[in-house]
């Protein structure tokens, strides 16, 4: 493909193609493509804005006209009584210790698991990739069943270890895809280089492949934090204690009290949303090279 | 007694201590143990295969143990514990002391296809089925047709371009359980704010989520709604790749926009579309959140796929050998599926080799 882009440059055409205009569009055209995407960008926000206004206000009022986003008597009452009598702070804290703790093994375990895939053709490594492919398509209740009889029986129901398990094998398989997939991408040289200077194999990998993955290993990161926090049912069968409560199953259990604890639940919402939401926002760009590293290299 | 935000949440975090403290007594042994253990292995690995055997291949293998061990241990021994369990009666009335053998096996695999996956008689195996295909084919085609347009009037010069992206991104950024709890509140029938939007231009709103079909058509659009970013935006990536100069060239030759976008854009997008729609296909046939945080699958067991048929019935009814060899029948159906069709893009082969 570069090779037709070099050869097409000279020519110095200019044609307004319908999908690719050189001098940008006309001002008709531009009214309507911006009209177009303002609408839909109403679709995609709106029911985020809509929990907003929710939060702010007592139930019966914010309710009634879907087009007022801040309430004339706007509140933050529900944010109060979330936060000061039910546990929402304890969800937090629990959903915050499992997620590290689950994004900082399953990174260890993966950055060095993809290098040994990356960089050797050992006996094995074929039949492991494809079952680390595979994992991909297993239904999570296939996985569920065994899992729960398997810690029932080792009374680690209601545990955050058995939680913290199940989400970190979870999670490895993915990593391990991405990494390798990052550290193909780095030239073997630099790892030759280092070693003729007297580096071991090993060191070679701390100080030039690491260092050098650091946005692959960010991604990965990020992805098995943002996995782990938002997951829900296998927390839902494993923690039935509400002192062990992540805000997944927190959030399901204010919604189950519907119609009194509305304004509360969507209070919590609000809450969660707003970091998962920007931190998202800023890494998304990261993520996305990431999710499509493996797939249209070469 | 009354709070303010401050008091609030000092309050709160006076509540969360104890259970906190607790927990975090429990996490952080374990942690330790984690990190020593694995250490210890790869200590002991690499010794036996190099010092011991004298092996090429002792310092991968090294790297690779404690992940091998925990996938193996965690991840590769409950996929084969499940077999056993789909040869067994294990159920809630004997959940310590279940049997095994054959009979129980092809029993639970008969039942299956044979007799209703959950309570009411129209819960079988073929509407399931039916049901998933359907609503993965929905799903999976409004994502691209979306997507498709969006990124299309995206891919043009426009001022606001960066404010467009990220506001569309939004839908995808939050996560799962807001997102399906809010849809479910939003589709309720007198406060939710579709209907409320439908009173205003003078149509009376169905009840959403208390009618099977009109509950499936809700589910379809929450579903709808989230996963178009996700598919938009790695379309828009694969468009900003195709150089100009290819349409350039077709305009000259005189193609309409359509032989354009079929002979120019689809061929283009082709590496990237096609890894696209495979995971789509995997991820909205496997989509457990969407079903079960909406509907859970209700009314009557109206909106089950087969996944949440699967998650109703293993927990839901506690029928584990039952789950069990349901969950098989699933796996190979979209093994089958995903393997034709990764064999037949060739999507595999640049995967093993490199």
């Amino acid at each position: 493909m570069k090779a037709t882009i070099a050869k097409a440059q000279p020519r110095r055409v200019r044609a307004n193609s319908f999908f690719y205009r050189a001098r940008g569009d006309s001002p008709f055209a531009l009214l309507v493509i911006n009209l177009m995407l303002v609408l839909a960008c109403v679709v995609a926000v709106y029911p985020a804005v809509r929990v907003f206004s929710i939060s702010l206000g007592p139930f019966n009022q914010s309710l009634i006209d879907p087009f007022t986003i801040v309430p004339a008597s706007a509140t933050a009452a529900n944010y109060i009584q979330l936060i000061a009598k039910k546990g929402f702070v304890l969800w937090l804290c629990n959903s915050l210790a499992i997620t590290v703790s689950v994004a900082l093994i399953g990174l260890a375990l993966s950055a060095t698991g993809a290098y040994a895939f990356s960089r050797w053709k050992f006996p094995g490594r074929r039949p492991g990739l494809i079952f680390l492919m595979a994992t991909q398509m297993i239904p999570a209740g296939m996985v569920l069943i065994p899992v729960y009889l398997m810690l029932a029986k080792l009374g680690m129901i209601n545990h955050f270890n058995g939680l913290a398990l199940a989400y970190t094998v979870t999670a490895v398989p993915f990593s391990i895809w991405i990494l390798k997939g990052y550290y193909d991408t780095v030239p073997l040289d630099l790892e030759e280089a280092a070693m003729i200077d007297g580096c071991s194999r090993l060191q070679a990998f701390w100080r030039i492949v690491l260092p050098l993955s650091t946005p692959a290993l960010a991604i990965v990161f990020l992805f098995n934090f943002m996995q782990a926090w938002s997951e829900f049912p296998v927390a839902y069968r494993i923690i039935t204690n509400k002192n062990l409560y992540t805000w997944t199953l927190g959030l399901k259990a204010l919604q189950g009290q519907f119609q009194t604890e509305w304004g509360m639940y969507a209070a919590a919402s609000v809450l969660i949303t707003i970091p998962v939401l920007l931190l998202f926002l800023y890494s998304a760009k990261w993520l996305i090279s990431g999710l499509t590293l493996g797939s249209v290299k070469g | 007694m009354d709070y303010n935000l401050w008091t609030a949440l000092l309050q709160g975090i006076r509540n969360a201590l104890p259970s906190l403290s607790a927990s975090l007594r429990e996490i952080i042994p374990v942690l330790f143990l984690i990190i020593a253990g694995s250490v210890f292995l790869e200590l002991a690995v690499y010794f036996v295969l190099a010092k011991g055997l004298k092996s090429r291949y002792a310092l991968p293998y090294t790297l690779l143990a404690p992940s091998a061990l925990g996938l193996l241990a965690f991840l590769g021994w409950p996929l084969i514990f499940n077999v056993g369990i789909a040869f067994s009666n294990w159920r809630l009335a004997n959940l310590l002391n279940p049997s095994f053998g054959l009979k129980y096996g092809l029993d639970n695999f008969r039942k299956v296809f044979t007799e209703p996956l959950l309570n009411t008689k129209a819960s079988t195996f073929g509407v399931i089925f039916g049901r998933t295909m359907l609503w993965t084919v929905v799903n999976v085609f409004f994502h691209v047709v979306f997507s498709m347009g969006l990124a299309l009037l995206l891919n043009r010069k426009l001022r606001l371009r960066g404010l467009y992206r990220t506001l569309l991104v939004v839908p995808w950024a939050i996560p799962d359980v807001v997102v399906g709890l809010v849809w479910k509140g939003e589709f309720h029938q007198q406060f939710g704010f579709v209907n409320l939007m439908l009173a205003k231009l003078g149509i009376v709103g169905p009840p959403w989520l208390s009618d099977g079909s009109w509950a499936f058509v809700a589910v379809c659009i929450a579903n709808i709604w989230r996963g178009i970013p996700f598919m938009m935006v790695i379309i828009l990536g694969g468009l900003q790749s195709i150089a100009g100069e290819y349409f350039e060239a077709a305009e000259i030759d005189g193609a309409s926009w359509w032989q354009q976008f079929r002979h120019v854009t689809i061929p283009l997008l082709q590496p990237v579309l096609g890894p696209a729609i495979t995971l789509g296909v995997i991820w909205t046939f496997n989509n457990l959140n969407a079903i079960f945080l909406i509907t859970e699958g209700g009314p009557s067991e109206q909106t089950n796929i087969l996944v949440s048929a699967l998650y109703n019935a293993a927990f839901g009814f506690s029928k584990f050998g039952f789950g069990a060899a349901f969950a098989i029948v699933i796996f190979v159906i979209l093994f089958i599926f995903a393997g034709g069709w990764l064999r037949a893009s060739g999507a595999l082969k640049g995967v093993t080799e490199a």
